[in-house]
């Protein structure tokens, strides 16, 4: 176990201020049975690694590069914690990462994404995922944003799930503004693999949303679920494509979008779904449009304001 | 009752879509009474219900709807409720990630403003675990009937003056219709009065008063004995093109 090299700097608190801020507890990033990573813009603040993690990282001139190893047949009792961000109103994070569940590993990974002055930063993530036979990975990611916009995120991911392999991942954007969403993921899914990917994003002013997921299951009896829940108002425009082919007997795919549009807002989804295997099957739905009226009338007869019971309705859904 | 009346309902007509579904309803509910609305589908109730609610595109072209004597004709939905009154729908809405604890909270005022054993107390009024219930969301993962249980506790919570219960007994057993008739007590017992839309006799027979709607307007109204003799008596077959009641 590595010791726990901790920065008590001044940059060290700002982060695990807005960690907190974001809804993160940052007293987790100081345990020692607790594997953790924050990264201030490219500057690796503090790392810790427990039993069955390695956890290898270095500073690039824009970033950070990581290659996080779950080590074979480990199930992680505590998830790791990743913690990243740009404090200053300017920047820009490149974060190169390598994701790798050996065979029959287990972990959770809680990510907190902080921008909380931002004018103009530019969050890139490229990331490589490879869930091995029979291994699970949970990967949660729930960004902090300032009131004024200007972050570009553009979180881009590969997945491989060997045979019987598990991978749910949790996109969570809905606190300040989200400036530039473009996000991109794809998941090639083995024999036996289960797979579930959701987005939450709240889009205001004149943000723009853009969420590509693509499931691939390749293998026989491979598992996917691609759920999206999107609310924009005032200007902001979402566009959402979700794709899932099946390539295998047996293999079941669905796809999940709601988008919820108030103002001027703009929301377009696109599901895709392929086939060429007759054994398998792949469904989708969604439904765009403004907040169901029954719902609101529901709530304004329990003696909320319109605008109240909106607000609770989209809360409700995006939680 | 003594002649005081929470709520007046003067010549209300309502025309939706080039057509007439309220034809001058006049209706006149006293504190704490229990009073049932029945009639055949398509006679006006639930329409009734929702422009008593407020509900967008129910106002009516012409009369007053009158609240402890004030003129609510033209109040928004927040508005009445606030001033006690409030509508358990027919088909509850869902609300995906709204858990019954959140829902409840609503109705009785927002998070904080009651006790949680408050809500639990509610759950088991309408024969539902708390423990297994109050942290599930109000979505499609439920059933209807337990939509439909948890709308009458979400009533409870909320303690209104006027409680409007747009058919409480569709799709339930009949041991269920029990437990609803005591709910509609309940809710008497605890100050509130009680507008019924329903179909059941056994509700009805609950009511203090009843009263008889056909082709949007009330025809009669009286004790629930008195409706129920009509309507079985005198109101078959009905003659909606001249609104008399053959044998009447």
């Amino acid at each position: 176990m590595d010791v726990i090299k901790l920065d008590t700097s001044a940059e060290f608190a700002a982060m695990a201020d807005a960690y907190e801020r974001s809804g993160g507890d940052p007293s987790v990033l100081k345990m020692a049975d607790v594997s953790s990573l924050v990264v201030s813009g490219n500057k690796i603040l503090s790392a810790n690694q427990t039993e069955g993690v390695v956890l290898e990282k270095e500073s690039t001139e824009s970033g950070v590069y990581i290659m996080l190893t779950i080590k074979k047949g480990y199930t992680i009792p505590n998830p790791v914690h990743l913690c990243f961000g740009v404090l200053p109103k300017e920047g820009l994070q490149q974060i190169n990462v390598t994701m790798i569940a050996e065979e029959d590993a287990s972990v959770e990974l809680i990510a907190h994404c902080t921008f909380p002055n931002s004018e103009h930063v530019v969050h890139k993530m490229d990331g490589k995922i490879i869930i091995h036979k029979n291994a699970s990975l949970t990967y949660n990611e729930t960004h902090f944003h300032g009131k004024k916009g200007g972050v570009e995120v553009i979180p881009q991911a590969k997945i491989t799930i060997e045979e019987g392999g598990r991978y749910y991942t949790g996109f969570t954007l809905i606190s300040g503004r989200v400036g530039l969403l473009d996000l991109d993921y794809e998941v090639d899914a083995g024999k036996d693999a289960i797979c579930e990917l959701n987005a939450k994003v709240y889009g205001k002013g004149d943000d723009k949303i853009l969420i590509k997921e693509k499931v691939f299951l390749n293998g026989e009896n491979a598992r996917s679920v691609i759920k999206s829940r999107v609310a924009i108002s005032d200007n902001a425009v979402a566009e959402f494509t979700g794709v899932t082919e099946g390539h295998a007997p047996y293999a079941r795919g669905h796809v999940d979008c709601v988008e919820v549009v108030q103002g001027n807002a703009i929301a377009k989804a696109v599901p895709i779904v392929m086939v060429d295997d007759p054994l398998a099957k792949v469904t989708h739905e969604a439904a765009i449009g403004s907040v169901d009226k029954k719902q609101v009338d529901t709530l304004m007869a329990r003696g909320l304001e319109e605008n109240e019971a909106v607000d609770a309705i989209v809360k409700g859904m995006l939680k | 009752m003594g002649g005081v009346y929470i709520l007046s309902v003067k010549n209300i007509k309502l025309k939706r879509d080039g057509k007439e579904l309220l034809r001058g309803v006049d209706l006149e509910i006293g504190e704490c009474e229990i009073h049932s609305v029945i009639g055949p589908n398509g006679a006006g109730k639930s329409t009734l219900a929702y422009l008593l609610m407020g509900i967008g595109g129910y106002s009516p072209k012409e009369g007053s709807v009158h609240f402890n004597e004030e003129d609510i004709t033209q109040f928004t939905i927040t508005q009445r409720a606030k001033r006690g009154i409030t509508l358990a729908w027919q088909e509850p809405a869902r609300f995906e990630g709204l858990t019954v604890y959140d829902y409840l909270s609503i109705g009785a005022g927002g998070t904080g403003k009651v006790s949680e054993n408050t809500l639990r107390h509610a759950l088991e009024m309408v024969d539902l675990s708390p423990d297994k219930y109050l942290h599930r969301e109000v979505s499609e993962a439920l059933s209807g009937g337990e939509r439909k249980r948890i709308e009458m506790a979400s009533i409870l919570t909320m303690k209104p003056k006027l409680a409007i219960l747009d058919e409480p007994d569709s799709g339930i057993d009949v041991v269920s219709l029990k437990e609803i008739v005591a709910l509609i007590q309940d809710l008497k017992k605890n100050g509130s009065s009680v507008l019924v839309i329903t179909h059941r006799e056994e509700i009805a027979a609950a009511s203090d008063k009843a009263s008889l709607m056909c082709d949007g307007m009330i025809v009669k109204t009286g004790s629930p004995a008195e409706i129920s003799d009509f309507f079985i008596k005198k109101c078959k077959p009905c003659d909606v093109e001249t609104h008399d009641l053959k044998g009447d």
